[in-house]
């Protein structure tokens, strides 16, 4: 079926509850908030269900890398087990912990969560046509990287207000990774925008898919040193292993969430796979050409479907490394930031700078 | 308004463990910590304090032999050789050839599988889960030979003074072979997998440094010193058993740090596959008891026997007053020895470090406490 058949209808139907609702008295800002709300809450229920099926799939991966089969029992291949998880988690006791800051502790996580969640909003689903961004913003990629920079703040909350040094030591080791991290980042995601000219999402990816595959960036020679440079920094930002320091499990216990139980911890848990989640879809975005086939305009599968399959092979890549690699020390990580990627951050902007110039 | 003459830091008290994810056990470490620097590590002990030596003089010597398993659980075979090696010196005793052969393949598997399990958790102390699986994996293939030979995977009570529990089943050998034959290339895929790993050797190199006076000072054993450089090795160096017949190399490693011992435990493996194919190929036939007394009442005395333990030199020392039961026994175990040396190991390492030391040095918390 023909995705924009799926969105002309909603794009209807919306239509028609905006009309009903106006017709009926209803202010038109309540009518806004209404209608930019819904848009919104369909984005987060995306995200957690994606969640819960990257939680499945981590489980699937780490079984077969490691010569087992992960979850079988619920549902066929075990696929309801994520789901059964996080009812069951529902049910946990909210445990505070003596002594904790008790806001610090609350604001922690839905900070953390919240933060990610922003970040979906700029990202282009599918043509303008159809499903767009929630928001095109002209700035969307200041706009990505500024909120999602706000999780830290929730991660050293957390640590902070947990009241246990193990925590403390987690949080602090989260706030110098993802610092660090972020700047070879932007100097990545500045070579994209110094070749497309543009900070805005949506036109970034119309940019690459104008001239078919071979239009993507991924594609472009001077953007490989990004490129990979943005791989690594991706796995940092969603301190995943290699680079899991801040929740080392077996230094640390559990880092920042060490003293979370309940909801609270889950909703790190989900905000830690949407993060992932979130770092394939910005990686397609940026690289792969977002919404556009390879297989050229003719292609009857939907762009949403596109770009749910490359988010999804950054989704396994980083899987991948998780199951596979030991753990950095904390200083061989910042040695790694500061040492390696920001030069070749330098370096890779220079090569842009030199290509945008001459090519 | 503070100036910044009034910020101060300070060095703080973290408690590792008893309940941590990697301490092996319910070993405590009371560190004192600079940021991410640890100034100061205490290790406390005792938590698993069994009085596996004070159950001994209520026990006579052949009900004791359940016990011995029991305190270095992962090296089981090996505490019941050290364990009916001194009660036989005691006695007198003479086992029969094939009896000894199947003790030393037996300790040897035993080796293997608790290297494989040494191997898994240094994975998972740097962070690595996959090792772990795959060591479980080739350590099902000894255990399942451990059980079928003498009915338990972990505590075995297989071995009996003057002889064994019963010999080994037909398809023993058959199956042996095998496995040595799968093994070294196993142990090729772990080490492309860990040791071979760039972050791996990064962050096992240079930390942990032991010096070859430092491990005389503490008395450390086993492969600890062997990654030190000196080749120290009870097998050889006391040749018991039937060692000296066999024909197998002592591995050292000249640098002394976390990534020397790791090397030398993943040849120590090959060596031990050395030694089994050389075993099976010279298994004698022929009984495998002899006729010892039923009440069991050697001379006065003492005995003092040593046997290599995956960990160091594992030690039984027995007094007997002439009675039924041993008037005191005291395990000399290579795990409370080399726990000694941790805090010089620590001090200035990385928090994160401290995990990967421990590992490499490589304890059980039974052991240590007994």
């Amino acid at each position: 079926m023909d995705s924009s058949l799926i969105f002309t209808i909603g794009n209807a139907l919306r239509t028609w509850l905006e009309g009903l609702c106006r017709a009926h008295g209803v202010p038109t800002l309540v009518v806004d908030i209404l209608a930019w709300g819904t848009g919104a809450v369909l984005v987060v229920v995306l995200g957690l269900l994606v969640a819960l099926f990257v939680i499945w799939l981590e489980r699937k991966v780490a079984g077969y890398i490691q010569t087992r089969l992960g979850p079988t029992r619920v549902g066929p291949v075990g696929i309801f087990q994520t789901a059964m998880d996080a009812l069951k988690i529902l049910q946990k006791e909210d445990i505070i912990p003596r002594g904790a800051d008790y806001w610090l502790h609350l604001a922690g996580p839905v900070l953390y969560f919240t933060a990610l969640v922003l970040g979906f909003a700029v990202i282009p689903w599918d043509v303008k046509a159809t499903l767009a961004a929630t928001v095109d913003l002209n700035v969307g990629l200041i706009y990505v990287i500024g909120v999602t920079s706000v999780g830290v703040l929730g991660v050293v909350m957390s640590g902070w207000g947990s009241n246990n040094k193990w925590s403390l030591l987690g949080a602090m080791r989260a706030a110098a990774q993802i610092i660090s991290y972020d700047v070879p980042l932007l100097l990545a995601l500045i070579c994209v925008v110094m070749v497309a000219g543009t900070l805005s999402l949506t036109r970034i990816v119309e940019l690459q898919g104008s001239a078919g595959i071979l239009g993507w960036y991924v594609f472009k020679p001077y953007l490989w040193l990004p490129f990979i440079i943005f791989v690594i920094c991706g796995t940092a930002e969603v301190n995943r292993t290699p680079f899991d320091i801040p929740e080392a499990e077996s230094e640390l216990v559990a880092g920042f969430h060490t003293e979370y139980s309940g909801m609270k911890f889950a909703l790190f848990f989900l905000t830690e796979f949407d993060h992932m989640w979130f770092v394939g879809l910005l990686g397609a975005t940026l690289f792969l050409g977002g919404w556009y086939s390879p297989l050229g305009a003719a292609d009857p599968i939907p762009g949403f479907v596109w770009l749910m399959i490359k988010s999804f092979i950054f989704v396994l890549v980083l899987q991948w490394f998780r199951w596979t690699l030991p753990r950095l020390r904390v200083d061989q990580l910042m040695g790694l930031a500061w040492k390696f990627l920001i030069p070749a951050g330098f370096v890779a902007l220079a090569i842009v700078c030199v290509a945008v110039l001459f090519i | 308004m503070e100036t910044r003459s009034d910020l101060r830091t300070e060095e703080l008290l973290i408690n590792m463990g008893p309940q941590h994810p990697s301490t092996h056990g319910v070993l405590r470490l009371v560190l004192t910590i600079d940021g991410e620097r640890v100034v100061q590590a205490v290790p406390h002990i005792g938590y698993l304090h069994s009085s596996m030596e004070k159950i001994a003089e209520a026990k006579t010597y052949r009900q004791y032999m359940p016990f011995a398993d029991r305190y270095d659980y992962l090296n089981a075979m090996g505490n019941e050789l050290a364990y009916v090696r001194a009660v036989e010196k005691l006695c007198g005793i003479e086992v029969t050839p094939r009896c000894e052969y199947i003790r030393v393949i037996m300790a040897e598997m035993n080796r293997i599988a608790s290297h494989l399990v040494y191997f898994g958790t240094l994975g998972l102390d740097t962070g690595s889960w996959s090792p772990f699986l795959y060591c479980f994996r080739e350590r099902e293939a000894i255990i399942q030979l451990f059980e079928d030979t003498s009915g338990q995977r972990l505590l075995y009570h297989y071995f009996r003074i003057g002889g064994l529990r019963n010999d080994l089943p037909s398809h023993f050998c058959d199956k042996l072979a095998e496995f040595l034959d799968y093994f070294p290339a196993r142990i090729n895929e772990y080490n492309d997998l860990l040791t071979n790993n760039i972050i791996f050797q990064r962050r096992m190199q240079g930390i942990g440094y032991l010096s070859p006076e430092l491990c005389r000072r503490y008395s450390v054993t086993g492969p600890n010193i062997r990654g030190a450089g000196i080749p120290y090795d009870i097998r050889r160096v006391v040749g018991y058993s039937v060692y000296p017949e066999l024909e197998f190399d002592i591995p050292t490693r000249p640098e002394g740090d976390a990534y020397a011992r790791h090397l030398v435990r993943v040849e120590e493996m090959r060596q031990s596959v050395r030694i089994l194919k050389q075993c099976l190929e010279k298994l004698p036939e022929g009984e495998i008891n002899v006729k010892v007394p039923r009440r069991l009442k050697p001379v006065v005395g003492e005995v003092y026997e040593r046997v290599e333990s995956p960990r160091g030199e594992l030690a039984c020392y027995l007094i007997s007053d002439g009675s039924e039961k041993p008037w005191r026994l005291h395990w000399r175990a290579p795990s409370f020895y080399n726990l000694q040396v941790l805090p010089e190991l620590l001090k200035g390492a990385y928090v994160a470090d401290t995990v990967a030391i421990l590992g490499s040095i490589d304890i059980v918390l039974p052991d240590v406490d007994r």
